[in-house]
C-alpha cells in the first residue's frame, strides 16, 4: 500500500489522525499543508485541521467510511504537492520588552546573551506559520533561532496579555487573546490577529511568513 | 412595528449562556465547537416546538434562573429537572407548554443531572457568528455579548415557521435511556481506543476500564479532570501538538486522566488513552461535579449504533410532537 509510513489512527467514529515517526521537519509540513487543501474537497469530510507535522481530519461517518478517508489520505501523503505561491509574508511590529515583554532579561540570562542581542536575533529570522489553534487565530511558529530556545514556565501565568510576542521551546508564537500561558514574553504588538467578525477570523493561516520588526526596545 | 419578541432575565448565573449545536468547520482558525453540552437534550426541546433541532436554546448549568416572557410564545425544558414552575405551575422535565407575555418562568439547580435546556419558538435569535449562535465562553463572542447571562439581559426570540399550536397543560416526551434520575447514579460513557493506548501498560488499561471515576470540581466546559489511581505509560511520552476533539481522553504525566470538551483548546499534546464516542457525549454534560464515572470499550460499529440510536429517538421526539400539536 502507498503512504505506508504515515500512521493513521482513528480519533472517535469521526476522525483521523496523521503523523509519522519522523523528526519535526518543514518538507513533512508541507505535505500535511497540501494533503489539507486536498482532504477538504473529498465527500463527507467535514474539516482537516493541520497540527504540528500533523493532520487531523474530521469526517461524516454516514457519508464516508473510515477505511476509503485512510486510503485517500495515503495517497495524499505520496502525491499531494504545497504551492509555495500559496505563502505569504507577514510583518509584525514588536515593542520588545517593558512590561508585556517581562520575560526578555530571563531568556537574555538563560541564553547567556544581552537582551539587545535576542531582540536581534528575534528579529532577524523568519518564522513559518506550521498551524493556526489551541485558542483562536493562533500560530505554532517554526524558525527560532535555537539560542533563543526556552523551555516553557513550569506554573502557567494565568494571564497573557492579547498581542504577546512569545516562545515556548523551540517554537514562537503570537498570542491574539488574552489567555492563561505557559510559554515566555518578548514583546508586544499592537496588531490584531483574531477578529470574531472578520471573515477569515485568524490573520494567519497555515504556510504563512512572518518577520518582526523592532519598532521599540523598552529595557 | 414594536421590534423582535422578547424575554428578559430575571436571575441567572454566569453559569448559563445562549447555546446551539456548535460552530463547525473554523476549528483550522483555533476556533472551537462551543454548543451545548447535553445536545440530546437542547435537541429534543427544539423538536417539541417544531423548531429545527439546531436552534439556539438557553443552557442552565447546575443554577437557577428565572426570565420573564414579554411576549405570547411556546417553550419547552428539557434535560436535567430543575423543578421548573411557570407562574407557580410545577412543570415536569422534557416538556413543552405556551406561555402568555407577562408570565415567569423560574428552573431551580437540579438535583440530579447538570444541566437544563430551554427552547423558546422561534429560537433564541442572537446574531449568527461564524455560522453559529453559540456563546464561546473561552474567548468571549458569539451568544449574548459573548458572556454568561446576567439579570437585565433581554433575548430576541426568532419567528418560528409555523405557529406551535401547544395543547392546553402542554405536553412531553420520555428522557432519553441513561437520563440521569438520581444523585448516586454512576454515568457509563463508551470509549473508542486512541493513538497512544498501546503505549501504556496492561495494568493501566484494566484501570483505566475498571475504575470509577470521580468528576473533580475544577472541571467545567473546557474540560473534566477525573480523580482516581494514576495511568503512566511505559515510557514517557512526547507528543507534537495536534488536532483534538471534544470527547478525547488525555493523560498528563500526573496520570489522572482528562476529558477534552465543548470548550476546549482546538490543538493538544497530551498522550490519548481514548475518545468518548460522539452518541455518548451528552451523558457528560449530565455529569455533576463529584459524580461517578465509568469507561466501557467500544468499537467504531458500536458507536455508529449509538449514533442511529439517538437518532432513533430524535425522531421519536419529533413524532410525538407532531401528533400533539397536531401538525
Amino acid at each position: 500500500m502507498r503512504g505506508q509510513e504515515l500512521i493513521v489512527s482513528a480519533m472517535g467514529e469521526a476522525a483521523l489522525l496523521c503523523e509519522t515517526e519522523r523528526p519535526l521537519n518543514d518538507a513533512d509540513q508541507r505535505r500535511y499543508w497540501a494533503m489539507a487543501r486536498a482532504a477538504e474537497a473529498w465527500p463527507g469530510v467535514l474539516e482537516a485541521i493541520p497540527g504540528v507535522n500533523n493532520l487531523l481530519v474530521v469526517y461524516d461517518p454516514a457519508a464516508a467510511s473510515a477505511a476509503a478517508v485512510e486510503r485517500a489520505l495515503r495517497e495524499a501523503w505520496t502525491d499531494a504537492v504545497y504551492q509555495a505561491s500559496e505563502s505569504r509574508l507577514i510583518e509584525v511590529p514588536v515593542i520588545y520588552g517593558g512590561e508585556l515583554g517581562m520575560d526578555l532579561h530571563g531568556l537574555a540570562a538563560h541564553a547567556g546573551l544581552s537582551p539587545e542581542e535576542v531582540v536581534r536575533i528575534h528579529s532577524e529570522a523568519e518564522y513559518t506559520v506550521y498551524a493556526v489553534g489551541a485558542v483562536p487565530g493562533f500560530p505554532y511558529m517554526a524558525g527560532l533561532d535555537p539560542r533563543l530556545a526556552w523551555a516553557r514556565r513550569d506554573v502557567p501565568r494565568l494571564r497573557l496579555e492579547a498581542g504577546s510576542i512569545i516562545i515556548g521551546g523551540v517554537q514562537a508564537g503570537i498570542m491574539p487573546v488574552t489567555t492563561p500561558s505557559g510559554w515566555h514574553s518578548l514583546g508586544w504588538t499592537p496588531m490584531p490577529f483574531f477578529d470574531a467578525a472578520a471573515s477569515p477570523p485568524a490573520l494567519l493561516v497555515p504556510g504563512d511568513r512572518v518577520r518582526f520588526t523592532v519598532e521599540e526596545l523598552r529595557l | 412595528m414594536t421590534g423582535p419578541a422578547m424575554i428578559e432575565i430575571l436571575a441567572a448565573t454566569p453559569l448559563s449562556s445562549v447555546q446551539d449545536l456548535g460552530r463547525s468547520g473554523v476549528r483550522r482558525y483555533g476556533i472551537g465547537v462551543s454548543g451545548a453540552m447535553d445536545p440530546m437534550a437542547l435537541s429534543a426541546a427544539n423538536l417539541l416546538l417544531g423548531n429545527e433541532r439546531g436552534a439556539a436554546g438557553i443552557e442552565i448549568t447546575a443554577s437557577p434562573l428565572r426570565l420573564r416572557f414579554l411576549a405570547d410564545t411556546a417553550f419547552s425544558l428539557c434535560g436535567a429537572d430543575g423543578a421548573a414552575t411557570l407562574d407557580g405551575l410545577p412543570l415536569p422535565p422534557f416538556w413543552a407548554m405556551a406561555a402568555r407575555a407577562g408570565q415567569e418562568l423560574s428552573v431551580r439547580a437540579p438535583r440530579a443531572g447538570m444541566r437544563a435546556y430551554l427552547a423558546v419558538a422561534g429560537g433564541i435569535d442572537v446574531p449568527v457568528v461564524m455560522g453559529s449562535r453559540s456563546t464561546d465562553l473561552k474567548t468571549g463572542f458569539g451568544g449574548h455579548e459573548g458572556r454568561g447571562l446576567a439579570a437585565g439581559d433581554r433575548l430576541p426570540i426568532g419567528t418560528p415557521a409555523a405557529p406551535p399550536r401547544i395543547p392546553e397543560g402542554g405536553f412531553g416526551v420520555a428522557p432519553p435511556a441513561g437520563m440521569p434520575l438520581s444523585e448516586a447514579d454512576t454515568t457509563e460513557v463508551r470509549v473508542i481506543r486512541a493513538a497512544q493506548y498501546g503505549r501504556f501498560p496492561e495494568a493501566a488499561h484494566e484501570t483505566f476500564w475498571s475504575t470509577a471515576w470521580t468528576l473533580r470540581p475544577d472541571s467545567n466546559r473546557m474540560g473534566f479532570r477525573l480523580a482516581g489511581p494514576a495511568l503512566i505509560p511505559v515510557e514517557r511520552v512526547e507528543l507534537l501538538s495536534h488536532g483534538i476533539l471534544p470527547g478525547v481522553v488525555q493523560v498528563p504525566p500526573a496520570g489522572e486522566p482528562m476529558i477534552q470538551l465543548n470548550d476546549a483548546n482546538t490543538c493538544g499534546g497530551y498522550p490519548k488513552m481514548g475518545v468518548v464516542i460522539g452518541a455518548d457525549l451528552w451523558r457528560l454534560g449530565q455529569l455533576r461535579l463529584g459524580g461517578g464515572l465509568r469507561f466501557a470499550e467500544a468499537t467504531r460499529e458500536e458507536a455508529l449504533a449509538a449514533r442511529a440510536a439517538n437518532e432513533a429517538y430524535l425522531a421519536g421526539v419529533s413524532r410525538a410532537s407532531r401528533l400533539a400539536r397536531r401538525v
